[in-house]
């Protein structure tokens, strides 16, 4: 068999069933190999865009998430979306062309060290010289992107390594000497965290991302219940409880509420979860107050303990499985007046929503929230409409909130969102974007049209980089370098397409056309008009 | 801030020695010299890595060494329980005047004159750092002209070996 084939076959047995992918000269035997059918091959219009589609796709599926690209200014255009699946820890297999292998190092045409580039973001990765290790190698990056705290791994194949035949044979068993997770917590560990829990007059448990990558929702929400213990959550957190959920405060952070890093101010003893506790987590909290708490942190990896702030317990494992642990030890704790001062806080914050002219985003968005079903997606941007999203998105049934959290990517929303559309058609998938982050990925426009994918877009267009204003604002006083005031007409540009646009510039227009939105089977665009003062919180 | 060593068990491969490198310089950590060469196995190789930083730093390089899946174990080597030896090639001055005092240098330290030459002579000294930094010292009033150090390399005493050793997070 071809190696090239062999590469196919080898996804499908990992049960890949969709790749997205960009074409070049360093890649076509591989893509020969695709034309067989055996996979479904979605053609990106930028590699960008393929990472990100993958990057959607894992998170609303919890498989990997596969893409390909070409040797050269291909891989480069990977590198982004690489480092954003890298600071999200989202498992995917990134499959890159190489030139030939007695090439390398010449630099010849479409010539770049991708597995030297990646290497700081990426939790491992390949450069194959020998198409006899492909199978081997391939089924070590599926183990190691999904296993232990997942994450991007690269795999560089030379063009004439894709073209040498070998016989075809997958391993049943991957062993891999430097790499073995720990899985479950060490019990010495569980107990003395359980212990600290039972002691603890105000207890706080801080759930993180790694609850969805351990799949450990219901987990943390039969051990919130058990206990009675309040949670926060971060940013890539959001949805690990549902939002009417009696224990759940709210989500910590500089862009989260108030209340909830209140909340971290008053307790005496904080859980980590799946968290890694970056500086946006606790943007918004003194700094001197983690360092006079007791803190247990749980996380499957053990770097991330003890690495932003200090720690008392710490239990290496995977948040469910601890979690499983922990439950059969723990009672409820007499936590009444704690949970009524939480809430006290929480209630003397809520603070009505201002209305002008214009639409108000953070309406917009309870609006919709009001209106999907329990199974809906809704993948926000970066900016000002992540966090109107963030903050106004309420999670219910299996929803799901997905932005690009410890990266930032401007541009993540559309190809995510085609993404976690292509993996499970049968849900709603709401793509939030600000007219900054639109134009950094409508050219997955094409994409869209081309699959047809029944995608819905919401434009929050301030005419500015509205989050980069704010902050130019509160520290500079002027606005610079942040104006779109210049901005096409977008419906326009999307109607181009062939695709349904609306434009609404009022409150009172934004349920009739979300309905006519929901109601429509294919793709379908909103562009909202919002006041370029508009505030993040 | 305390100097550490760390002996690192590592796949024989490709790239190896520049994801440990990138991994030090990237993250900012000071390393003092690196070696490394083919173990018992051929498929392993062996570092010894010098590092200065205080506990927490410390902490960070092995946690983050491990996360490299060519990593294969971790463990430092404390003062009294390891040998230490640096090997140091040192070109000095030797004319005719001062050769015989060069010369009797070196034997009191037991280096070894590996070459000669009409004006210098070229002095192996092999040791822990010290020694090796204690020689230098009295070499260079004759005039060094050029210095080569392997940096350390380091095997812990007794009949205990690396793959006995638990990984570091669970002890
Ligand atoms: C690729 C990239 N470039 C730059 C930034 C910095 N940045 C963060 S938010 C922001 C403004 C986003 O503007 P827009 O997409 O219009 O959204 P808004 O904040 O107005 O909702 C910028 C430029 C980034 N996060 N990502």
């Amino acid at each position: 068999m071809i190696a090239a084939e062999v590469i196919v076959h080898c996804l499908a047995e990992e049960g890949v069933d969709l790749v997205f992918g960009y074409p070049g000269g360093a890649v076509l035997p591989l893509y020969e190999a695709l034309r067989g059918g055996v996979l479904r091959h979605v053609l990106v219009r930028q590699e960008q865009a393929a990472v990100h589609s993958a990057n959607g796709y894992a998170r609303v599926t919890g498989r990997v998430g596969v893409c390909i690209g070409t040797s050269g200014p291909g891989a480069t255009n990977l590198v982004t979306g690489i480092a954003t699946a890298y600071m999200d820890s989202i498992p995917l297999v990134v499959i890159t062309g190489q030139v030939k292998t007695s090439y390398i190092g010449r630099d010849v045409f479409q010539e770049v060290d991708i597995t030297g580039a990646s290497e700081s973001f990426t939790k491992h990765n390949y450069l194959v010289r020998d198409a006899a290790h492909l199978p081997r190698i391939i089924k070590e990056a599926f183990h190691i992107a999904r296993t232990g705290r997942p994450g991007p791994v690269l795999i560089d194949i030379p063009s004439d390594v894709q073209a040498e035949t070998l016989k075809y044979h997958y391993p049943k068993d991957v062993s891999i000497r430097g790499y073995k997770p720990t899985e479950k917590g060490h019990m010495g560990q569980v107990k003395r965290a359980v212990k600290a829990i039972r002691e603890a007059k105000r207890p706080l448990l801080f759930a993180g991302g790694g609850i969805f990558l351990s799949n450990a929702q219901q987990e943390l929400a039969q051990f919130a219940e058990t206990t009675g213990i309040p949670v926060v959550h971060t940013l890539m957190g959001t949805g690990c409880l549902p939002t009417d959920h009696p224990n759940l405060i709210g989500m910590i952070g500089s862009h989260g509420f108030k209340y909830a890093n209140k909340a971290m101010e008053m307790a005496d003893l904080l859980i980590f979860v799946g968290a890694r506790i970056a500086d946006r987590a606790t943007g918004g909290i003194q700094e001197d107050l983690l360092a006079n708490r007791d803190i247990i942190h749980i996380d499957v990896d053990p770097a991330e303990i003890g690495k932003n702030v200090g720690c008392d317990i710490p239990v290496v494992g995977d948040a469910r499985l601890v979690l499983l642990q922990m439950l059969p030890l723990v009672q409820p704790l007499p936590l009444e007046k704690w949970r009524a001062d939480l809430k006290a806080v929480k209630e003397a914050e809520q603070t009505p929503l201002e209305f002008g002219a214009l639409v108000n985003p953070k309406h917009a968005i309870r609006v919709l929230s009001g209106m999907l079903d329990d199974h809906a997606v809704l993948v926000a941007d970066v900016g000002q409409n992540q966090f109107w999203s963030a903050r106004n998105f309420q999670i219910h049934g299996t929803r799901r909130f997905l932005c690009s959290g410890g990266f930032g990517t401007m541009g993540y929303s559309i190809p995510a969102a085609v993404g976690a559309k292509m993996a499970d058609p049968s849900r709603t998938v709401v793509s939030v974007m600000g007219d900054g982050s639109f134009q950094m990925s409508m050219y997955e426009l094409g994409t869209i049209k081309a699959n047809k994918i029944g995608l819905k877009m919401v434009l929050f267009n301030n005419s500015k980089l509205g989050m980069v204003r704010e902050l130019q604002d509160n520290r500079y006083g002027e606005p610079f370098g942040v104006m779109l005031d210049d901005n096409p007409d977008f419906t326009a540009l999307v109607a181009a397409y062939g695709f349904p646009v609306r434009k609404v510039e009022t409150n009172e227009k934004l349920e009739e056309t979300f309905r006519e939105m929901l109601a429509h089977e294919g793709p379908f665009f909103v562009e909202c008009i919002v006041d370029s003062k508009e505030s993040t919180l | 801030m305390n100097r550490h060593i760390l002996s690192v068990l590592v796949e024989n491969q490709s790239g190896v020695l520049s994801r440990v490198s990138g991994l030090f310089s990237r993250r900012g950590y000071n390393i003092d010299s690196l070696t490394v060469g083919e173990t018992e196995d051929p498929k392993t190789s062996r570092m010894t890595i010098v590092v200065r930083g205080d506990d927490y730093i410390l902490e960070q390089i092995k946690k983050q060494l491990n996360k490299l899946i060519d990593v294969i174990k971790i463990i430092e080597l404390k003062p009294n329980q390891a040998v230490y030896r640096e090997l140091a090639l040192i070109k000095v001055d030797a004319p005719p005047e001062s050769r015989s005092a060069v010369i009797s240098t070196i034997d009191i330290f037991r280096a070894k004159v590996v070459d000669v030459g009409k004006e210098s002579l070229t002095a192996e000294i092999t040791g822990d750092q010290s020694k090796v930094d204690a020689f230098i010292e009295l070499m260079s009033p004759f005039g060094i002209r050029e210095i080569v150090r392997t940096g350390l390399t380091a095997l812990e005493r007794g009949s205990r070996e690396i793959k006995e050793h638990k990984k570091y997070e669970e002890e």
